[in-house]
């Protein structure tokens, strides 16, 4: 029954890093605030936008593993859901499915819906325990990959939707460079401070008690079944705007989003960032990001062809995993003690 | 069908008087089965009447769909039951396992290219992928024994690397193994779709190919089946499975066991990869889909029994072709839907050994 995840670390227990907020913090929240001042509309979207939206829903991941001891496979098909919905209930170009109700309306039932398919997905996935919750759910996410490309009355077949943008109010373009990163980061930001505050409440012990020993949980008392699947309908509430998001910025949705690809992504992500604490899948995001946008000068500096993209990622994702199970957060603490290390031995 | 009772009665206990007591226990369940065996022999064997026609449509249609769906659970049960046994014996979800079975049909395709051999071509993309699979096991599982999670995600690292460089060698083209010409071609079976006004019996013709892999797969599960319980190979086997502590204490090499038993399930993958080759196509993308049908199946059948992946196999294959043809947008939703059923009321899978 215990849920074997040897290999991979534990996530910092909670109240660890509860004495202050650390000055990199605040630079870096201050970097971030200021960014559009320093960066050109290109990085602020295609680079740090899309960053911060594939690190929420590498987060929800991050959450679920590194707190819960339960890799989900489902967060980026939770994440797709959101986008489909907000496609379908609001307006696209495909508009004879889209049902274009306004966005306000169309936005939180998207998430509501998000949130219900991501802890009917849970239910799922926590009725058997241990490796099986990566099989089921990669089981479930591939399912929901075929069933948008095959379903063509609901779903939109294989092209999905495109015209999907983010709406204009309060007199602000929201699809705009500048708003939409602040968007992007405000969702971050709260999705962020809700991981760092929930792990340390009361759930949020007791989760990563049952992820220590379920067993000992249920005899105190504790529903385990309950607290995983509370587990994954928060997950899926932090993914499922990051999900909107991600459609706003595409412009469009479709199966290709939540294909087996991006799926495996986000736990590559995830892992490489680091699953210790909720600042890795972030870390995780930016670095993916970047490789994405310029690998292809990498690759040709490397003498092969711009195409070996995914055996870039996969080698990373692999030498990650063999060699720095903790990510590159467990490598940069590793390097940190090791620097610190003789004053250590001199104090004991 | 009958490779799955088969196959059912094997389970330990079952033996002799099994059945007997099987029904004696269930006899609700024993009764529905029976009607619903009759049922389906009726739909297969019977001229149908017009109504039914209405309900259902072409008596050929479900015929072919049901024929259709047995042989792609046969294809299925040799992907599926590799899978079955590196997790059985080791504890490794090999989430590379559909890596697996399309090296081995693009080497068969490679092989069938240049010699023109279909036969052989089994042989090669078998030696080859078990060759994959021994290396694996042996440079990379074995420093990570009890690892679970480590060992899953590591075999996802491998399979975007598989997958990459199987795009690099062999492209992004559809790829069809061709059929050598004894095998081609379709073949008459007694089964009558129709009789013609004039009296006239209509029969269903079937690709000659489709049936002899069947074939092939039923004998090898069968043989399986009798190396797992009637060899000393297969007694340490089944002995790992229920005690891997136990069996390494007792001082069988073990690491030589789990060797083999990775290199055979993965043979297997490389096997199926020419049987999928020459049924339908490979390409990139079938690595996904035949790991995701691996993953059903054997969610379905319970994970690490074999008799489980053989049943699996077949609800999984059935309820695929059944839904292209009588539902085709929602297809996917049936084999999704049964293992949702299963998950909810015998979420150990249904022939699960523990």
């Amino acid at each position: 029954m215990a849920v074997a995840r040897p290999g991979l670390p534990a996530a910092t227990t909670a109240g660890e890093t509860a004495g202050g907020i650390p000055p990199s913090a605040w630079i870096t929240a201050l970097v971030l605030v200021i960014m559009p001042a320093l960066a050109s509309d290109f990085f602020l979207v295609q680079v740090f936008g899309w960053a911060l939206v594939l690190g929420t829903i590498a987060l929800s991941l991050q959450f679920l593993a590194g707190y819960g001891g339960m890799v989900s496979l489902v967060q980026m098909t939770v994440a797709g859901f959101a986008g489909y919905m907000v496609a379908i209930l609001g307006t696209s170009g495909l508009t004879q499915i889209s049902l274009g109700w306004p966005f306000w309306l169309a936005v939180p039932v998207a998430i509501l819906l998000a949130v219900l398919f991501g802890t009917l997905s849970g239910a799922l996935a926590v009725r058997t325990a241990g490796i099986y919750t990566i099989m089921i759910t990669l089981a479930i996410a591939a399912a929901f990959f075929y069933f948008t490309r095959q379903n063509e009355t609901v779903f939109g077949g294989f092209l999905g939707f495109n015209g999907v943008r983010a709406p204009v109010f309060w007199g602000i373009d929201w699809r705009s460079p500048v708003p939409f990163y602040y968007l992007c980061l405000g969702w971050a930001a709260i999705a962020w401070g809700l991981v760092v505050w929930v792990v340390r409440a009361p759930f949020g012990l007791a989760l990563q008690g049952i992820r220590d020993n379920p067993r000992r949980m249920a005899a105190l008392g504790f529903d385990v079944t309950a607290h995983r699947i509370a587990a994954y309908a928060f997950a899926a509430f932090l993914a499922a705007p990051a999900g909107i998001l991600l459609t706003w910025m595409n412009g469009q949705i479709a199966p290709g989003t939540v294909g087996i690809g991006p799926v495996i992504d986000i736990l590559v992500i995830a892992v490489v960032g680091g699953l210790g604490r909720p600042i890795g899948p972030f870390i995780g995001a930016l670095l993916y990001v970047l490789l994405r946008i310029f690998a292809l000068d990498a690759l040709v500096a490397l003498g092969l062809s711009g195409q070996r993209f995914q055996l870039l990622i996969g080698l990373g994702f692999l030498v990650t995993v063999l060699f720095s199970p903790d990510g590159i957060l467990g490598l940069w603490e590793r390097a940190r003690h090791r620097w610190s290390a003789p004053l250590n031995r001199g104090g004991r | 069908m009958a490779r799955a009772g088969a196959m059912a009665t094997g389970e330990p206990g079952a033996e002799g008087g099994g059945l007997a007591r099987r029904v004696e226990r269930h006899p609700l369940a024993a009764l529905l089965l029976a009607l619903a065996i009759v049922l389906f022999l009726w739909l297969v064997l019977a001229d149908w009447p017009e109504e039914l026609e209405r309900w259902l449509g072409r008596k050929r249609v479900f015929v072919s769909a049901l024929f259709n769906g047995i042989t792609l659970g046969g294809l299925y049960f040799l992907v599926a039951t590799g899978f079955t046994l590196i997790f059985g014996l080791m504890r490794n979800v090999n989430l590379a396992h559909g890596s697996l079975y399309l090296f081995g049909g693009y080497l068969a395709y490679s092989t069938v290219q240049a010699t023109g051999l279909w036969l052989p071509s089994f042989l090669v993309a078998f030696v080859l992928v078990a060759i994959v699979g021994l290396l694996l096991q042996v440079l990379v599982f074995r420093h990570m024994e009890g690892q679970e999670l480590r060992q899953t995600l590591v075999t996802i690292g491998l399979s975007i690397v598989f997958a990459d460089l199987m795009l690099w060698v062999w492209g992004g083209d559809f790829y069809q193994i061709p059929t050598p010409e004894w095998l081609a071609g379709p073949i008459d079976t007694p089964i009558v779709l129709d009789v013609r006004p004039n009296g006239e019996a209509v029969y269903l013709r079937y690709p000659r190919v489709r049936l002899v892999i069947f074939a092939a797969s039923v004998v090898i599960g069968v043989l399986l089946w009798l190396a797992i319980n009637k060899t000393r190979v297969g007694m340490l086997i089944r002995a790992g499975v229920d005690d891997r502590e136990m069996l390494a204490a007792s001082g069988v090499p073990i690491q030589l066991l789990f060797a083999l038993v990775f290199a055979f399930g993965a043979g297997l993958a490389g096997m199926a990869g020419v049987v999928g080759g020459t049924f339908q196509s490979i390409s990139p993308g079938e690595d996904t889909r035949f790991l995701l049908a691996s993953l059903v199946v054997v969610i379905v059948g319970g994970l690490g029994s074999i008799p489980g992946a053989a049943l699996g196999a077949l609800l999984i294959g059935l309820a695929e072709q059944f839904g292209s043809v009588y539902l085709p947008t929602y297809a996917i939703v049936f084999s999704f839907l049964i293992m949702v059923l299963v998950l909810a009321f015998r979420p150990q899978g249904l022939l699960s050994v523990r």
